[in-house]
């Protein structure tokens, strides 16, 4: 069982790095919720993510398409993301519980904790967050959320991968003065014309 | 990758510095630049409606500030730090945030001369008034408290005279009524204290004075603590209602234990503009990797000092917590174990002229309004920094006439005592 007052860095960075996709129960289309932000920001960093509310179904968030339930997924999900209030926690950790195969991971967000709904999960072998946002966290662990002077608890003396596609440095720069002739250029057409 | 806890002085040089991406340069570079180019407009948008992390505009955030946040806010034991201009904006950003025309906040009387002004004047010209109690008498705290109360404010070592406040006790003055306790904490610097670990929710600094260490740059910080829940009772609607500013985001259910830092930058700092320069950021960070080390010495030279000037025919009385006999000595043994900071008061039996005759006569001390510096420093604040207190207030605030405030440098101890010694003396 879990000590859910405060979670070791290990244990979160597990789940961050194990997880591919996410299914966000009461994901919200409206782009100052932040569910959105949340769902953006994961989508943005590679992962797999469902929204679902059955309130936006035949509705589509940043491209992918809102599902009811997750009964109604139809494949495996590695994580469940529960943005809704505490008193409404059990229900959706019981509609995880059903499926098959169950998730790995069940994610309560910021403000947002069952205790009795999470002995549910763990019972299980399912891995249990809750009052935790996974954007903060990814946020925090990577240091990104740094530039927000956040304080990541976490500290590096490796040079901080470069946030685009390495040093591959693009050959499509503007050129100065149409890379016109210069005067080393000039000199070595001048000598070559006197010799 | 352990969870271990790194030490003090670990943080000091390492908390928010990494290796810099692109070149691999390992001391944090100054990005002395106003603005940050968008990947595209999508990102851009973004990072306005504050779905993303990144950079806009160095008035809201500067990757060298950013650094000197994070590292703050790691010696603090808080959640995010916002650096601004000087430590007098950092107070005027904190309240911002927490008052509206016509509300009250609770401040101690001993305070930083610059501070009282600031709450007396200034502030009142905003509709937010300041209402004193003494930190001797916690029960002063609590009787000040109305319903219009929004906060409390206190200095943890008090300048000019180097008392300490009872943190804890003021702290549960504050719970009690629901509002944060905030907490300068530049005298004594998180090398001495740690406001947070004594029930502080919002620390502030002026960086200019021990954190910088140097006297050579100006600058000021907010530590959000993360343990006051802005959602009770509507009493913090920049935090816990929708924003206008920003199409309806709540802050507090966005960013959580770090939205009052979130806050500051974005509805303070932003909009009022103090931001600090990515110069003094590098400057105040450089300073801060030799803290530790500095801070020790201070204290132990000032301890010195201290009791030089208590066995000195020619003075009345020293005002210096880390001496046996004073009164804030129990204080300061329960919440500044490893000295009583630099920075304390004395007082001449020859009154103001034997003050002004000290002053014009020292060698080494240097005659100048700020403390914290790597050189020793004197003032007279009945004629300075608190002069402009009537004489009742400069009194209660431990600037009376007599009185002279030293901030003690890391030199040699046994010459900044030669050079009191020959100014007391001759």
């Amino acid at each position: 069982m879990m000590n859910h007052d405060a979670y070791p860095d290990n244990y979160i960075r597990g789940i961050l790095n194990g997880v591919k996709s996410i299914a966000m129960v009461g994901a919200s289309p409206v782009n100052v919720r932040p569910s959105y932000f949340a769902f953006k920001y994961l989508a943005q960093r590679g992962y797999d993510m469902i929204p679902v509310n059955p309130g936006h179904v035949g509705k589509e968030l940043l491209g992918k398409p809102f599902v009811a339930s997750l009964s109604d997924i139809g494949r495996p999900v590695d994580m469940i993301d529960i943005f809704r209030n505490s008193s409404h926690i059990m229900p959706v950790v019981e509609e995880a519980l059903a499926l098959d195969p169950l998730p790995k991971v069940i994610w309560m967000q910021l403000g947002a904790r069952d205790d009795v709904a999470a002995a549910k999960a763990e019972s299980v072998g399912i891995k249990v967050v809750m009052n935790r946002c996974p954007k903060i966290e990814y946020g925090r662990l990577s240091s990104e959320i740094s530039w927000m002077g956040v304080n990541s608890r976490t500290l590096s003396s490796k040079r901080a991968p470069a946030p685009t596609q390495g040093m591959r440095l693009s050959l499509n720069r503007m050129s100065v003065g149409g890379g016109d002739t210069a005067a080393s250029d000039r000199a070595a057409k001048n000598k070559s014309e006197q010799s | 990758m352990s969870d271990r806890l790194p030490g003090f002085s670990t943080l000091a040089v390492h908390a928010g510095a990494q290796p810099d991406p692109t070149t691999g340069a390992r001391a944090t570079p100054i990005y002395q630049t106003t603005s940050f180019v968008f990947n595209d407009a999508d990102h851009a948008a973004s990072l306005f409606g504050l779905q993303a992390f990144g950079n806009i505009y160095t008035r809201i955030g500067n990757p060298t500030n950013a650094v000197l946040e994070e590292r703050v806010a790691a010696l603090e034991g808080g959640t995010a730090a916002l650096a601004v201009a000087s430590g007098h904006a950092a107070q005027v950003v904190v309240l911002q945030q927490l008052l509206l025309p016509g509300d009250e906040f609770i401040a101690a009387r001993k305070l930083y001369g610059g501070s009282i002004n600031q709450f007396t004047h200034a502030f009142k010209s905003f509709g937010w008034n300041v209402v004193w109690a003494d930190s001797d008498d916690i029960a002063s705290f609590e009787r000040a408290v109305t319903p219009r109360t929004k906060a409390i404010f206190i200095e943890s070592i008090a300048n000019p005279g180097g008392s300490i406040t009872d943190i804890e006790a003021i702290s549960t003055v504050a719970r009690k009524a629901g509002v944060p306790l905030i907490v300068d904490n530049t005298l004594a610097s998180p090398y001495l204290i740690r406001p947070i670990d004594h029930g502080a929710d919002i620390v502030v600094h002026s960086l200019t004075k021990f954190l910088g260490g140097h006297g050579n740059s100006l600058g000021g910080i907010i530590v959000d603590a993360g343990t006051f829940d802005w959602s009770t009772g509507g009493k913090y609607p920049m935090l816990s209602e929708p924003r206008p500013e920003y199409h309806g985001i709540k802050l507090q259910e966005t960013f959580g234990n770090f939205a009052f830092a979130i806050a500051c930058r974005v509805l303070g700092l932003r909009d009022l503009g103090p931001a600090l320069s990515p110069f003094n950021a590098f400057m105040i960070l450089t300073g801060i990797e030799t803290l530790p080390l500095r801070m020790q010495r201070h204290c132990d030279n000032a301890k010195a000092v201290a009791e030089f000037l208590a066995g000195h025919p020619a003075v009345a009385s020293v005002s210096y917590a880390g001496l046996a006999s004073d009164k804030y000595n129990q204080l300061a043994r329960k919440y500044a174990p490893k000295g009583a900071g630099a920075v304390f008061t004395f007082s001449l039996k020859g009154g103001y002229d034997a003050g002004v005759s000290l002053v014009s006569k020292l060698q080494l001390f240097s005659h100048l309004a700020n403390v914290g510096d790597t050189r020793s420093l004197v003032i007279h604040p009945a004629s300075t920094t608190h002069s402009q207190l009537d004489d009742a207030a400069k009194i209660k605030s431990g600037a009376g006439p007599d009185v002279v405030r030293l901030s003690i440098g890391i030199e040699d101890k046994e010459d900044l005592i030669a050079d009191l010694e020959q100014a007391l003396g001759a």
